[in-house]
């Protein structure tokens, strides 16, 4: 059982001193991967029927009451809405549930022992916080699809705010793991944050329909840019031009990344 | 000169007023088996925590293998081991995939050999496919060695490994700690066993309240804080004025009359002692040698410090 000799140690790190540890950066991405997939009846399957009873329960009600738009019905309206709360809410759920997970059981040690990087771990953790996201959102959307006639005006669009918005969310969820020190806490930034944000965010219906005051007070909450930008791929309206909610949501990520990057760098409440 | 294994400089650790270590500087060179020890809030997982990263010292800088902890942590990182106090487990993961993804951390590719060859030797193999949260104390204890070796690190740190083990597997990682060694691992020990330290570590440090008190061959330290003791118990005549000198104070010994404790530094003195006590007219109704062990220094020094 031959140690490897300093320079062996120091030549491999050499390699890769400056730059991404590829393969570390991999098998923290698979691994967190793993950590869902083989929970997936409570991590995909779940919340995806979840999705649906919303679904059948808002339609049944709503459909023949409400039009969206003008021309929308209420269901193919809501659908796009609920694919993307999924998105959202699941993305955020992995990173915050799998950090918070790691540090009270202790086992987080096997994470921040190696050489990773902020970086590595940044990019980790939020990757297969998308994965399951989306994911969710299109296992939503496959068991949803056939309840309503939805088009496809612009699918990238759509690609785009859902992949930004699972980003952000799970930069979130990364987020709240770090601050996080018991599981009450997160369940606290899940429900007081996460929650109101993403239903006040014209999942449910057009901000439009608000009161003047309300309408400015949605316009402030970044939820609603991802949801409305992401419905613009769908129907081809939008409460707001999708250019300008993809600046706002491109500039969310970019602000919860440079503090997730921040606080993974700093050790805050990691390395203590 | 090689380069230490672990340089540890000026070290100051504080959380908020309190100071967990206080300036502690120590070198441990390539090769060795090293104790550190010291009673609960002494400092040692605190220091052991900023060598391998997982604290940020206030002030002062630590280097594994030449490599600074901070500044080109991917090297030290890599240089070092850690099991870990604590007996964690990924409980999504079985013995087997825990490895390795454990060496996918650590950039090595193509670890299946040495994984096996882990396995064997710490009787892990018929464990290898089972899930974590199946396997007894003594086994996931044997699981965080695996981890930390993983990487082939030439500096193995084990905190507390034995706390709460069986004597068998206790005995058995310390068969197999100690072919580390002597396959050129350098070993760094943090026990509450000290006749574990006692038996093991060629050198060892002892903390108080975030400061080292003793750093010392363990052989130097023994001799140094009394080395070897004679215990008699006499009749006839009382222990002569010149040998009270030698007394050592033994509280245990006290109620049994004509027991006499003398500290000597080397075997010679013994012929001396005993002529003198002839002489006297003393009769020597027992003798007893008595080595002085860790835990008396490590109590002596922990009361002298205090």
């Amino acid at each position: 059982m031959e140690p490897e000799s300093a320079d062996e140690v120091a030549g491999v790190a050499r390699r890769s001193a400056s730059g991404f540890a590829w393969r570390g950066f991999f098998t923290l991405f698979r691994k967190e991967l793993l950590r869902f997939y083989k929970v997936g009846f409570q991590t995909i399957a779940a919340p995806i029927l979840t999705s649906l009873l919303y679904l059948l329960i808002f339609s049944h009600v709503l459909e023949e009451r409400v039009a969206v738009y003008g021309t929308v019905p209420y269901t193919a309206f809501l659908l796009p809405g609920l694919v993307m709360m999924s998105v959202l809410q699941n993305s955020f759920a992995n990173s915050s549930s799998s950090l918070i997970q790691s540090k009270v059981t202790g086992n987080i040690v096997f994470v921040l022992l190696p050489p990773l990087s902020h970086r590595e771990m940044y990019a980790a953790y939020v990757l297969a916080a998308m994965v399951r996201g989306l994911v969710v959102g299109a296992g939503v959307f496959l068991v949803t699809a056939w309840l309503a006639r939805l088009s496809f005006h612009s699918p990238l669009w759509i690609v785009a705010f859902a992949i930004l918005g699972s980003a952000i969310l799970g930069t979130m969820g990364l987020v709240a793991g770090i601050w996080a020190e018991k599981f009450d806490q997160i369940a606290a930034f899940q429900n007081f944050i996460v929650m109101p944000a993403t239903f006040l965010s014209g999942v449910f219906y057009s901000v439009k329909s608000l009161p003047p005051f309300w309408q400015t007070l949605s316009h402030l909450n970044p939820f609603f840019y991802m949801v409305d930008g992401f419905r613009y791929g769908f129907f081809g309206v939008s409460d707001i031009e999708p250019a300008v909610s993809l600046v706002v949501v491109a500039s969310t990520l970019a602000f919860t990344s440079a503090l997730a990057l921040r606080l993974l760098a700093s050790g805050y409440r990691l390395r203590l | 000169m090689s380069t230490p294994a672990i340089d540890v400089r000026s070290v100051v650790k504080r959380y908020g007023t309190f100071e967990a270590l206080r300036g502690v500087s120590l070198t441990i060179e390539q090769g060795e088996f090293f104790g550190l020890l010291g009673p609960n809030g002494a400092g040692k997982t605190s220091l052991i925590s900023i060598v391998a990263g997982l604290s940020r010292a206030t002030s002062g800088t630590a280097e594994v293998m030449g490599h600074d902890v901070v500044a080109d942590f991917r090297a030290a990182r890599r240089a070092l081991g850690v099991v870990p106090q604590e007996l964690v487990f990924d409980p999504f993961f079985t013995v087997r995939e825990t490895l390795e993804i454990t060496s996918g951390y650590y950039g090595v590719r193509g670890n299946d050999a040495w994984i096996d060859e882990i396995l064997e030797n710490l009787d892990l193999h018929s464990k290898a496919d089972e899930n974590m949260r199946a396997l007894s104390g003594g086994m996931k204890r044997r699981v965080l060695v695996a981890q930390a070796l993983v990487h082939r690190p030439p500096v193995i740190v084990l905190d507390e490994p034995t706390a709460g083990v069986d004597v068998e597997l206790r005995q058995a990682l310390w068969t197999f700690v100690r072919r580390l060694n002597r396959d050129g691992h350098t070993i760094v020990l943090t026990t509450h066993y000290l006749e574990e330290a006692e038996e093991l570590c060629t050198r060892v440090a002892m903390l108080k309240q975030g400061a080292i008190v003793a750093l010392d061959r363990t052989e130097s330290l023994l001799r140094r804080f009394s080395g070897t003791r004679l215990q008699l118990r006499l009749s006839g005549a009382p222990l002569p004025a010149e040998l009270a000198a030698l007394r050592v104070a033994d509280p245990s010994r006290a109620e049994r009359a004509g027991v006499e404790t003398l500290r000597i530094d080397r075997y010679a003195d013994i012929e001396g002692i005993l002529a003198r006590l002839r002489e006297a007219g003393c009769t020597i109704d027992e003798m007893e040698l008595q080595r002085t062990d860790l835990e008396e220094v490590f109590v002596q020094l922990m009361k002298e410090t205090r």
